[in-house]
């Protein structure tokens, strides 16, 4: 398989010690296993995510991400940025687009820019991993690399808001998008069928400041898996896998369930699918541990 | 009532549509919502809405400012795009929520204590101090927002996810002291100051 080089922007939840370090630890394992070779935009800053609005307003915010974009033309020239984290993606994707459409904003931010002597091409595509994954590498090559099928697993597919709205991937609905289940499938397990909460939102930034709301939605998430006999959900977005996995405790307290649903992300299912070690899928940073799956990587 | 709302309300005295259009993100689109209310019906905190963003645009036609911007509604917004996804004339609701938010925050008419715009303020300064989001300095002062006892209470609630979060190495004590950051800080300041003088400058400058 030829090597694939990328502007990778990991985001500050990447980081280590962060929230989604062990989509950060997953994904590394995954890239290796493919061949893919993710080159750090160096520097890179916060993308104010979906509620940096609020102190940011439109230039400031949309600035952030145009100081990314341009220390990647800079230093990885010609190479694609991608994205794990759908905040990331969308920020970064939605400014780039914003820049296109208005040249008065584009000259202000490079106005901005100049301060610390960056210039802003807007040349470059902005990427989410999972495009990299269907276009670029393709069902056929992951399930080539399959040596362990996750055989007996049953997952449900929670594909959340930001992966898939408002650009998505292309082919996929934004109502039905299938494209986590084919994966699933790919690596041996069986996807849920009709989950009928793979779109809804789990709040996001709100399950901060609304946490009563937000988890009455995350609910709603969790009990659909149940009710298809679900063993784990999986997802690609880092806010969801959060905050659909730790708020368990307190849904059980405030409603009287007893929720201990894991949630994972795609790549930790790859990684232990194409044969790699419980730690190595980042299987050790669960809050609710994925019993089935770590015993599957310990085969 | 601040001097910039002063002003606003002295330039635009007959036409918010218009004060919105020249002020707000995206708002130039607020005149084509043709009031279908697909947005209503697919927001996930809909129920939490005192007026979903459709009432809330013809809202804007009619003049009702105050109501408007004062209103909690646009920090019900959980960004989820569903309304942007299924609006039929393709209006970037999501956006328009976020630019009539910050709007409002700008003239100071946002209620009291509304805690999304808290926190999305807290967010905002703490991803500017080093140029990366510090989770555990975000997390703290998200908890004791109001005040040291409530945050004790706060804490103790969350005490048991926080546990979860540092023995899954998914939240470090480390971060407290200075913790992740933007190597070139000076540079990122620099840029992000001149970006508020811009944006600053252009709306003042429409209030005149």
């Amino acid at each position: 398989m030829a090597k694939k080089e990328y502007s990778f922007y990991p985001g500050c939840s990447s980081q280590q010690g962060a929230s989604s370090s062990n989509m950060q630890k997953s994904v590394e394992t995954m890239c290796e296993e493919l061949d893919v070779t993710l080159n750090q935009i160096p520097d890179w800053n916060c993308c104010a995510a979906s509620i940096g609005y609020g102190g940011g307003g439109e230039l400031p915010r949309l600035t952030l991400s145009a100081r990314n974009i341009a220390l990647s033309e800079q230093h990885n020239t010609g190479q694609d940025i991608v994205a794990t984290c759908a905040a990331c993606w969308l920020a970064t994707r939605e400014a780039a687009e914003r820049f296109h459409e208005d040249d008065g904003l584009m000259a202000e931010t490079n106005q901005a820019l100049a301060e610390a002597g960056l210039k802003l091409k807007n040349e470059t595509p902005i990427r989410h991993m999972v495009e990299v994954l269907i276009e670029d590498i393709g069902y056929d090559t992951i399930g080539g690399k399959v040596q362990r099928p996750l055989e007996g697993l049953k997952i449900a597919g929670y594909v959340g808001c930001q992966t898939n709205r408002p650009f998505g991937i292309a082919g996929e609905s934004f109502e039905n998008p299938m494209y986590l289940d084919k994966l699933v499938e790919t690596l041996g397990a069986d996807p849920v069928k009709n989950y009928d909460k793979k779109v809804q939102c789990c709040g996001g930034a709100l399950a901060f400041s609304e946490p009563e709301k937000s988890q009455d939605m995350i609910k709603t998430i969790i009990e659909s898996a149940y009710d298809s006999s679900a063993d784990m959900i999986v997802t690609p977005c880092p806010v969801c896998q959060m905050n659909v996995e730790i708020y368990q405790d307190q849904i059980n307290q405030r409603h009287n369930t007893k929720f201990k649903m894991p949630v994972v992300y795609y790549s930790q299912l790859m990684d232990v699918a194409f044969g790699r070690s419980a730690k190595d899928s980042a299987l050790d940073q669960q809050v609710i541990k994925a019993g089935k799956l770590e015993a599957l990587a310990k085969k | 009532m601040t001097e910039l709302n002063t002003a606003m309300i002295e330039q635009y005295r007959n036409s918010f549509l218009q004060e919105v259009e020249a002020n707000v993100e995206e708002g130039e689109w607020v005149k084509m919502c043709m009031q279908c209310g697909v947005c209503a019906g697919s927001c996930p905190l809909g129920n939490a809405w005192e007026h979903p963003p459709q009432e809330i645009f013809m809202m804007i036609r009619a003049g009702k400012r105050e109501a408007v911007l004062s209103s909690d509604s646009m920090w019900m917004c959980t960004s989820c795009y569903n309304c942007i996804s299924r609006c039929p004339r393709g209006l970037p609701i999501t956006h328009i929520m976020h630019g009539l938010a910050h709007y409002a925050q700008r003239l100071g008419l946002v209620p009291k204590n509304q805690p999304t715009q808290r926190f999305a303020q807290m967010f905002w300064q703490n991803l500017n101090k080093k140029g990366r989001v510090n989770e555990l300095k975000l997390g703290l002062s998200l908890y004791f927002m109001n005040g040291f006892g409530e945050g004790v209470k706060t804490s103790l609630k969350m005490k048991d996810i926080g546990l979860g979060m540092l023995k899954t190495k998914r939240m470090a004590v480390t971060e407290a002291f200075g913790g992740h950051g933007v190597k070139d800080l000076s540079g990122f300041q620099k840029i992000m100051k001149k970006a508020h003088e811009l944006e600053d400058a252009r709306i003042q400058k429409s209030g005149n």
